[in-house]
């Protein structure tokens, strides 16, 4: 299937789920949907630099926040619709990913590691001592009651909702494209061995770049409605270690070699966590997600796809033919 | 002598003692990253883990922290020993350390902390002993006991460390261990013990190191995420492999904090090991001291 | 014949440790060089700093008449330098066949000026499969093949660049005295099919079999350039491998 036929496919499967969340007429749905979708997002981001290239990012909270945050100063400047915020916050982080991945990329893969954690420490820090944004108290966004489109009467959550799976969808898609394309079989030489790849003529350093950027955009991009979401921003939700903890873990319990991976994580266990808060507290919560993350990497290398591959097709590894659908422009 | 002379030599003071605990704090690092190659990003939280232990001690037993630190090093070694032992055969052994062995660190760093979170909550929890609260005076120059001595204690640590690895057949061969495993098989020597043992004292000084920690400052489980950036900020800074150059960069960094907390306000201190980290990796990732 | 790579005073230092001095080699279009020197000799080095994996302190590297001091490493591979390596370093989570199509993608198509379609990258990897005798093993995983099928799917990558120059570092290590005649005549063959080979081998049989000249490299110099079996009587060559 072509990306845009795939685009369309998802995008009609998504506006089902809205269209049956919409008759339910539940706005805690809505609520925890978005977190859902979120999630997708940050995993898919997350899963383009590592589970393609294997450039771990631990900073994805920070990628997420910088979004986030760039909603809370543009709504003190000119409020503007949430599309718009998303774009400007992916160009944010975008742009931050890419600075990240220039100054240490050219070192050793566990330097960009570090770095990653490190970045998110420093944005907390400048972030907590800058009282434009409301500082280490936080920052509060009124969100409207509601949305009128065409005299339609839409709930803001449900908005959101809608905006969060378009943008779900539009993740999933550039990170199929990017999986069948050149650029994929550039990030896997990568993952594989760099000097290798140097040597059949790929630009290493480049396609990296590429894989930062695209990773950082689409977590700017998932934290840029937070602030409408969650009405009141503090640093410590924004920075929360759930992201941090979540977008590595999705991508690898569902299998980080394929865009279905962080799908089939995000979904499970976002649905999990959903429940699990409501159960039982939050720090539990936290605990099967590390819990789930450290068995699944020591047990079952390629996640629930490397699973499923190994009992329903008994191939115990990836290999194959690597589908690509075009090569070039 | 005016007043910005006077806070300025304070500072400088506090920063050399809090440069000391950091050599403590980093040293492990220096064992585990700087010379195994092995990304322990939970180390913060063994740590942490230490500070807990030394508190419980100190609250039930009224046992001082320090002493015992020192009393469970060896529960703090195998279980150094086991996480290498699970690293290895699930990881290295398969050369899958990049993606999955960092995944790996990271969920126990989180495991820990979550543990820790759900057994004492977030309270900060703080210790007793007989110097927590002298503070030496000259003129007008301070030097709190409850820096000094995890500064002394820090330093003896590291020292020992330092003519262990130098001077014992073992010491060597964990210096050897990864730059030519092959030396140490035609030696008789197995690269994989070697490193378990290393990887057990690395575990092991971060007992100290946590009693330490709560020594200084009371403590909660998160406490532990401010070091990650400041213990590989060190550690990178010192040149990796070399303990000298690690205790000249914890100095440095403890003495740039202690100085920018005194002048701008205590809030942006974690921000200056960070951007240190960062602007080290960015322009010299072989460390101070390095070519 | 006109020079196609001139290595010029090139030196490469590691903290105190002079790995090359001031090395000379100029290699002529078609020419097929052995390179040779007791272990640690800078043999590995020189292809690096040559391959641009390392980038030499001192001296130049020119290559079909320009330079290349500076070019990444995948730069110098566009240009016309491929090398395969002394361990071999297969994408491991891809196939044979995904393996060899990788420079297509990435080398040959900047050189032709337009991508390859699908198709014809399909048949270009089954084509070089066949080549060096993979071509049952296109669907397998690198980890699947033998040490001798692994060399070839070594040199396979490294032709599927379609190089002017082939770089061979020590690609028959460890290979059985039939296996070794094979990969000499593979070499040969592409030699004749016009592309200028370095070898680097310790295999002596293999190196005087192959080389039109023999370059001996000691402790970071090179100490003899010339007719092989001049060189191989060469009294400093001999002093260099036996010992002193």
């Amino acid at each position: 299937m072509r990306s845009p036929a795939f685009f369309l496919v998802s995008f009609a499967v998504g506006l089902v789920v809205f269209v049956l969340a919409r008759m339910l007429d539940n706005d805690y749905l809505f609520f925890a949907g978005y977190t859902v979708l979120q999630y997708i997002v940050l995993a898919t981001g997350w899963n383009i630099l590592g589970g393609y290239t294997g450039y771990v990012n631990f900073g994805s909270a920070a990628f997420f926040a910088l979004g986030a945050y760039s909603t809370v100063v543009l709504h003190k400047a000119f409020p503007m619709p949430i599309p718009v915020l998303m774009l400007v916050g992916g160009i944010v982080s975008g742009l931050v990913g890419f600075g990240m991945g220039y100054l240490t990329l050219r070192l050793r893969g566990a330097f960009f590691s570090i770095a990653t954690l490190a970045l998110a420490v420093v944005l907390q820090t400048l972030i907590v001592n800058w009282d434009f944004v409301g500082g280490s108290r936080g920052a509060y966004i009124i969100r409207p009651h509601h949305l009128e489109i065409f005299d339609y009467e839409i709930g803001y959550i449900q908005y959101l909702f809608f905006t969060m799976m378009v943008l779900a969808v539009l993740s999933l898609t550039v990170a199929r494209m990017v999986e069948r394309s050149r650029l994929g079989y550039g990030f896997a030489t990568i993952r594989d061995d760099e000097v290798a790849a140097e040597a059949c003529g790929v630009p290493t350093l480049k396609l990296k770049l590429i894989a930062t950027t695209l990773c950082g955009a689409l977590m700017g991009m998932a934290g840029a409605p937070f602030p409408y979401y969650i009405g009141y921003l503090q640093p410590s939700s924004a920075f929360g270690l759930e992201y941090a903890v979540n977008a590595i873990a999705m991508p690898m319990i569902g299998g980080a070699t394929s865009w279905v991976g962080p799908l089939i994580g995000a979904v499970l266990l976002g649905t999990l966590q959903q429940v699990a808060t409501v159960t039982i507290s939050s720090a539990v919560n936290l605990l099967i997600v590390g819990l789930l993350l450290t068995g699944f990497v020591i047990i079952a290398p390629n996640g629930i796809l490397g699973l499923f591959h190994k009992y329903f097709r008994g191939k115990t590894d990836f290999v194959g033919r690597r589908r690509i659908d075009r090569i070039g422009p | 002598m005016g007043i910005t002379a006077e806070l300025f030599i304070n500072a400088l003071i506090a920063g050399i003692l809090l440069g000391g605990f950091y050599a403590a704090v980093t040293v492990g690092i220096s064992i585990s990253f700087g010379i195994l190659d092995i990304v322990n990003i939970a180390h913060p939280a063994f740590i942490i883990l230490g500070s807990y232990i030394a508190y419980i001690m100190n609250v039930t037993f009224g046992i001082d922290p320090i002493v015992a630190s020192i009393v469970v090093l060896p529960a703090f070694y195998a279980l150094g020993a086991a996480v290498y032992e699970l690293y290895y055969q699930s990881f290295e052994k398969h050369g899958q350390e990049a993606l999955r062995g960092l995944a790996f660190f990271f969920g126990l760093l989180f495991i820990t902390e979550v543990l820790l979170i759900l057994v004492f909550g977030v309270d900060y929890r703080y210790v007793n002993s007989a110097y927590t609260d002298h503070t030496l005076h000259f003129d007008a120059f301070d030097i709190p006991l409850r820096m000094l001595i995890p500064c002394i204690v820090a330093l003896l640590m590291v020292g020992l460390l330092l003519i262990y690895l130098a001077r014992t057949f073992i010491g060597r061969a964990i210096m050897a261990v990864s730059q030519d495993q092959l030396a140490l098989q035609l030696m008789g020597v197995n690269p994989v013990s070697i490193k378990r043992i290393a990887f057990g004292i690395s575990i092991a000084s971060a007992s100290i190191a946590g009693a330490l920690l709560i020594v200084i400052q009371p403590v909660e489980p998160s406490v532990g995420r401010e070091y990650i950036g400041r213990i590989f900020a060190i550690c990178v800074l010192g040149g990796l492999q070399s303990l000298p150059g690690m205790v000249i960069a914890a100095m440095l960094l403890g003495i740039v904090e202690s100085i920018t907390a005194t002048f701008y306000g205590p809030s942006w201190a974690p921000a200056v090991s960070f951007g240190l980290l960062l602007l080290t990796l960015a322009f010299r990732p072989a460390g101070l001291l390095g070519r | 014949m006109s020079a196609l790579l001139n290595v010029a005073g090139v030196g490469k230092q590691f903290g105190g440790f002079i790995a090359l001095e001031g090395i000379d080699l100029t290699v002529a279009q078609g020419e097929r060089v052995g390179l040779i020197g007791p272990n640690g000799s800078g043999k590995s080095t020189l292809v690096n700093c040559i391959c641009g994996t390392l980038h030499n302190e001192k001296g130049t590297v020119h290559f079909n008449g320009q330079t290349v001091d500076g070019l990444a490493a995948h730069e110098r591979t566009h240009r016309g330098i491929a090398r395969s390596f002394q361990l071999p370093r297969p994408f491991v989570t891809m196939s044979v066949a995904d393996n060899l199509r990788v420079p297509l993608l990435y080398t040959v198509h900047t050189r032709s000026g337009r991508h390859l379609t699908v198709e014809e990258a399909d048949a270009r990897c089954h084509e070089l499969a066949d080549l060096v005798g993979l071509g049952d093993k296109c669907n397998k995983s690198p980890k699947d093949l033998t040490q001798i099928e692994m060399r070839k799917l070594e040199l396979a990558r490294a032709m599927a660049t379609d190089p002017k120059l082939l770089i061979a570092d020590e690609s028959m290590a460890g290979l059985s005295d039939s296996e070794v005649g094979e990969i000499v005549n593979m070499l040969i063959k592409l030699n004749e099919s016009g592309i200028t080979i370095i070898m680097i081998e310790h295999i002596m049989r293999a190196v005087m079999s192959f080389s039109q000249r023999l370059v001996v490299l000691d402790s970071g110099k090179k100490i003899a350039d010339g007719k092989p079996d001049e060189v191989i009587r060469n009294p400093e060559v001999e002093r260099a491998y036996l010992g002193q």
